[in-house]
């Protein structure tokens, strides 16, 4: 008897676990369904290079706001990678095991555990209003490297620890300083590693809005310099579905937008295991 | 002798950058304590609290509404995310076959790159819709603990994999050997000794629905009637009424209170994650 109803638990819960499996997978290919089928059909070439007439139509394109969304990827990177890798090299290869790395390192979680609206605010107080920025390009990009700084750290950091440490030893007998070891030997190693980091912020940084509505304005012209509005593709998606009301382009703009994501997400992939077989491989 | 000057000044470089991000968190935390803490003496912690009205206009400042708001939307939706997700972390870790866990993994995945607007103008169009058939405006709390379900799954069940993942096998091996079913082990066996890491899952995930803003503003609507509001909504139309102005609020004292908000917030984050670090 017993034995029989530990079988029938046994079938329900593995019938429970599939179930919740399969739900997952079914929300995600509903919400990606729903949005390209209602989408797709709009994004042709002309929704892809005219200007948005912004205001309260919605009539037009997404190119000012693909230019935006570049302008101010670029801006970010400039200021983020230089910044994460410094610190992600500090972490694996200086930081001692003492109090200050301890404080850095709570730093630096604290920070990701904050969420995209109080760095637009902090951002807004800081870069908008006290250092006069405005609501433009660098005022976001500044908040953007704020907000990624905890993941593109964390990563690097990840992608530095991989590398084999007989290469870090190798180097030093070799009688090079310690910087010419890591310059030399351990970051080209962690290249593809560090890319991988790169994508990561790209892709959220796409996705970002909250932190983005609060310090870059809703300017639909292309920026002509750093210390102009302009919005992304995401804030336009915002914008048009809760100001202007235009549901079909909102949807379209979405459409590219959960492309542009699926298409990061398969790079990042495919650059990660690059990077674990070729660490396997080495070691 | 210059590879050693390169080499000193590489070391303070990399130090100052590795600095960075605390000096972030110091001037976040410096900026939330100036533009906050007048405003705290001002009106009192206790009435900020437990005001149920937020009416800047007749001087009535109480973010009750919000937390409430927070809290429902936070709970309802981890009550149908947990269930789910670690439902499904099993299958990921114990369960499926490896072909099985190919698809799965990079769906949950792109799950957590979908942008939250997205996820919002879907639930615009098509819960909204779904849930004013069972009645009211379909701009609700379950609307929005719905859209923030799927918003926090991916969190709980990649943490909670990777902690079922790390129980070694000789666990798994030992109750199987005593005759348990499969079931049985994960039960008894593997989920126990998996605890602290799917708490600690449960727990990233509710950090992030409570942070979220941009799909709630789209879904819970913008009213500040009792329920329907939280914190970040409040923090958003704060910079709504900002853009109407050429001030910067337009009630100085509703923008020191938007700052108490976040020193609020700030705290509680700050709370949260000394919970689960080690």
């Amino acid at each position: 008897m017993r034995n029989v109803s530990a079988k029938q638990t046994q079938k329900m819960a593995m019938a429970g676990i599939w179930g919740g499996g399969i739900i997952t997978l079914l929300l995600l290919i509903v919400i990606i369904g729903y949005v390209l089928i209602q989408g797709l059909p709009a994004v042709n070439w002309e929704f892809l290079t005219t200007n948005p007439k912004g205001g309260l139509s919605g009539e037009g394109g997404i190119l000012s706001t693909v230019v935006s969304t570049l302008y101010l990827i670029g801006v970010t990177l400039v200021l983020l990678v230089p910044i994460g890798i410094g610190s992600a090299i500090y972490l694996s290869e200086y930081a001692p095991n003492n109090r200050l790395t301890r404080i850095i390192r709570y730093g630096i979680e604290t920070l990701a555990g904050i969420p995209s609206i109080i760095f637009g605010l902090f951002g807004y107080a800081l870069f908008v209003t006290v250092l006069s920025f405005n609501f433009s390009i660098l005022s976001g990009a500044l908040t953007l490297v704020c907000l990624l700084l905890p993941t593109m750290i964390t990563t690097t950091e990840e992608a530095l620890k991989a590398v084999s440490y007989s290469y870090r030893e190798a180097a030093l007998a070799l009688g090079t300083t310690r910087w010419q070891m890591i310059s030399r030997i351990v970051l080209p190693s962690a290249i593809p590693g560090i890319v991988t980091a790169v994508i990561l912020c790209i892709g959220r940084a796409i996705g970002e809005t909250a932190c983005l509505y609060v310090t870059m304005g809703g300017s639909a012209a292309i920026p002509s310099s750093l210390l102009e509005g302009g919005r992304t593709l995401s804030l336009h998606v915002y914008y048009l579905a809760m100001e202007t009301n235009a549901m079909d382009k909102a949807m379209a703009t979405a459409a590219v937008l959960i492309i542009i994501i699926i298409l990061i997400n398969a790079l990042t992939n495919w650059l990660a295991g690059r990077f674990q077989k070729r660490m396997k491989g080495l070691l | 002798m210059t590879r050693y000057f390169t080499d000193k000044l590489a070391k303070y470089i990399v130090f100052i950058s590795g600095f960075t991000s605390f000096i972030i968190l110091l001037l976040i935390a410096l900026f939330i304590f100036r533009e906050g803490l007048p405003a705290f003496s001002e009106i009192g912690v206790f009435d900020f609290i437990f005001g149920g009205v937020w009416r800047p206009g007749i001087d009535q400042y109480g973010i009750l509404a919000m937390i409430v708001g927070s809290i429902a939307v936070t709970i309802v939706s981890m009550i149908m995310a947990v269930p789910l997700g670690i439902a499904c972390a099993i299958l990921l870790a114990e369960v499926a076959p490896s072909k099985i866990r190919s698809i799965l993994r990079p769906a949950v995945e792109l799950l957590v790159g979908i942008p939250s607007v997205v996820y919002g103008l879907v639930g615009l169009v098509l819960l909204v819709p779904l849930i004013s058939n069972i009645g009211g405006s379909g701009f609700s709390i379950l609307t929005a603990s719905i859209v923030l379900m799927v918003m926090v799954l991916p969190t709980i069940i990649s943490i909670s994999e990777d902690s079922i993942r790390a129980v070694p096998s000789s666990y798994r091996e030992g109750a199987l050997a005593l005759g348990a079913t499969k079931w049985q082990t994960i039960k008894g066996v593997v989920l126990p000794a998996a605890k602290s890491g799917i708490g600690a899952g449960i727990v990233l995930g509710m950090g992030r629905a409570i942070g979220e803003t941009m799909a709630m503003i789209m879904v819970i609507g913008n009213s500040i009637a009792f329920p329907r509001f939280t914190f970040r909504c409040r923090a958003y139309t704060d910079r709504q009424h900002s853009t109407g102005n050429k001030l910067c609020y337009r009630h100085p004292r509703e923008r020191a209170l938007c700052y108490r908000c976040r020193a609020l917030y700030f705290y509680i984050t700050v709370k949260q994650r000394s919970y689960y670090l080690p």
